[in-house]
């Protein structure tokens, strides 16, 4: 990757990791662990590798994305507004009374949200169905999903995953976030769903393993799922929960609090150092 | 005696006729044989999905086809598709009013010989809860395939319940015309009225017959949408006849006859008596005995409505 756009995305990525941060401090309550997580692959999709405009958001030949960790849509607003769906004065209203930004994204109210999600195992489904209605309707719009790793724990990521390699959906690519960390301890603790790369192979994904925060690796990893043809793509993506605080990362108790004013002075100052 | 067909082949013989003049796909759950989209399969395999025994994710994939612009039916008998994926109708296709339309097959002890855990006695109670869901209950083949391309027109999530068993086709007369919301008067009276759905409508026909033939006049109105549903005619049958049997192949709590009370208190509170099936689960067994087991006879419906009108005042 060229050095000017490598720049570019880390700048971004910090910019949504601030915007996280105000989110979540402003509404008081969120995800911000989950939502530090995958900033990275949020800002590469948005920025680099989707088809879509900010101006139509309905563009129908847009491609799809679908948050199905929906507990982390402070990490999906942070992009929509840097991306320019809406203005960035709304992302302090997160999840108040007279906010379209709700606790989990809604479709109906937010520009930019492809699917209602937050009700875990649900979303990959729904980008099956999109992948679908693309091969029905002959367009070459792609879908893409997050699934978290703890939500894999869900049967119906499962039936989604056999429904993908049933139906050859090669216009779908599905990013696990492997934090590692879930509400009630580590996830291989809590109900282990490893290991995800033998078990989506087996379901029949193509499977590329990559760091979840380089950058160079996320760019190889979507250009690879471009090029395979007759099955979906499954990224399995190492992160770090809370990345980019250094009070949060790997820490279970920033699954789903907001930092108070100190710890929000803290956060944001570590981010801006590396900007 | 009128023909007499399933509403769930009614079902099937629509989506296929109605797939020339639509454009829309659809899904089952490895029930396409008896649900009857097998008849859609056959002759348009393209547009068909089967997605195995995994109802939830049919329900989620229904969403994301229709959030990507295609009008979809997502199939399965009704214990599945209501019961076991209410979650997913309520969070994949009620929040965000997504095109889905529900065809559930297999409702109520109707089913026959497979017993309780396949009869669902609970689907109008759950569907009606989830705000912006019309709820449609076809009393027989004639209502079945306008509720069909109805759905298909209107623009937003609907239930569509469909029986195994075979009903007496009643709507077959001049002048039929079905409309999501309204309900049909079958036949005009002034001592009590039947509000019947489904498979009831045929029963409550019979049992007026009955109660004319004692000097008792039944009014009967067939409510097929039983969200939202048709305030104005359940309330004008209160304040004329004064009393009320609301009539269901379901649980009385929480379907038509809750529907029908709740109306009725809010609007013009005259006696609601409800039958039902009354918060039992099913049984095996032929369909004959079983609706005698339940209750679900025209003899029962005529003792209802003496019942509701010795409630008059």
């Amino acid at each position: 990757m060229e050095q000017a756009k490598l720049e570019f995305l880390k700048k971004t990525a910090a910019q949504v990791r601030l915007d996280i941060l105000e989110e979540v401090h402003a509404a008081s309550s969120g995800h911000p662990g989950g939502s530090l997580s995958i900033a990275d692959i949020l800002t590469y999709l948005y920025f680099e590798e989707m088809n879509v405009d900010p101006k139509n958001p309905q563009w129908e030949n847009r491609d799809r994305f679908v948050l199905s960790k929906g507990h982390t849509a402070p990490a999906l607003y942070a992009v929509l507004a840097e991306k320019g769906f809406f203005s960035r004065d709304e992302l302090k209203k997160l999840r108040h009374i007279d906010s379209f930004l709700q606790g989990h994204p809604d479709m109906k109210g937010t520009p930019g949200v492809d699917m209602s999600t937050g009700s875990l195992g649900l979303g990959f489904s729904s980008a099956c169905g999109m992948a679908l209605a693309a091969k029905i309707d002959g367009k070459d719009y792609r879908a893409y999903a997050v699934v978290g790793d703890g939500e894999s724990e869900e049967g119906q990521i499962w039936e989604a995953a056999m429904f993908a390699a049933h139906y050859k959906l090669d216009n779908l690519c599905v990013v696990i976030d492997w934090n590692g960390l879930q509400i009630d301890g580590p996830v291989t603790e809590v109900m282990n769903p490893t290991p995800h790369d033998k078990k989506l192979e087996a379901f029949g994904f193509h499977v590329i393993s990559i760091d979840g925060h380089d950058f160079n690796a996320i760019e190889a990893a979507f250009n690879e799922a471009k090029t395979v043809k007759g099955k979906p793509t499954a990224i399995i993506a190492r992160t770090v929960k809370g990345k980019g605080v250094s009070f949060m990362e790997n820490q279970v108790g920033w699954h789903g609090s907001a930092p108070n004013d100190e710890q929000y002075a803290q956060a944001v100052a570590e981010i801006k150092a590396t900007m | 005696m009128a023909e007499k067909i399933a509403t769930r082949e009614a079902y099937g013989k629509a989506l296929a006729e109605l797939g020339d003049k639509y454009d829309f796909v659809v899904l089952d759950a490895d029930l396409a044989a008896a649900t009857k989209t097998g008849v859609f399969k056959k002759k348009f395999p393209e547009r068909f999905f089967d997605c195995g025994i995994a109802e939830g994710n049919m329900i989620s994939v229904a969403a994301g086809l229709a959030a990507a612009g295609k009008v979809v039916f997502a199939s399965s008998f009704a214990m599945f598709a209501a019961g076991r994926a209410f979650e997913q109708v309520r969070n994949s296709v009620g929040y965000p009013h997504l095109n889905v339309k529900i065809g559930a097959t297999h409702a109520g002890v109707t089913v026959g010989e497979d017993g309780a855990t396949h009869q669902c006695l609970e689907d109008f109670a759950l569907m009606r809860s989830i705000p912006g869901m019309v709820v449609i209950n076809p009393a027989d083949a004639v209502e079945a395939r306008a509720a069909v391309e109805a759905a298909i027109n209107y623009v937003g999530p609907v239930y569509l319940r469909f029986g195994r068993y075979a009903v007496p086709t009643i709507n077959d007369f001049e002048g039929y015309k079905f409309e999501i919301g309204k309900g049909i008067n079958m036949r005009d009276g002034n001592d009590v009225t039947f509000v019947a759905t489904g498979m009831m409508v045929s029963m409550a026909l019979d049992a007026a017959e009955i109660l004319a033939n004692e000097g008792i006049s039944a009014r009967v109105i067939n409510i097929a949408t039983i969200k939202p549903i048709d305030k104005d005619m359940i309330l004008d049958a209160a304040r004329k006849t004064g009393a009320i049997v609301a009539a269901e192949e379901h649980n009385i709590i929480g379907g038509l006859g809750s529907a029908v009370a709740e109306v009725v208190c809010e609007g013009c509170p005259v006696p609601v008596v409800r039958m039902g099936v009354e918060d039992k689960f099913g049984h095996s067994g032929k369909v004959p005995p079983l609706l005698e087991m339940y209750g679900l006879t025209v003899e029962n419906m005529v003792a209802k409505a003496k019942e509701a009108i010795a409630l008059k005042k």
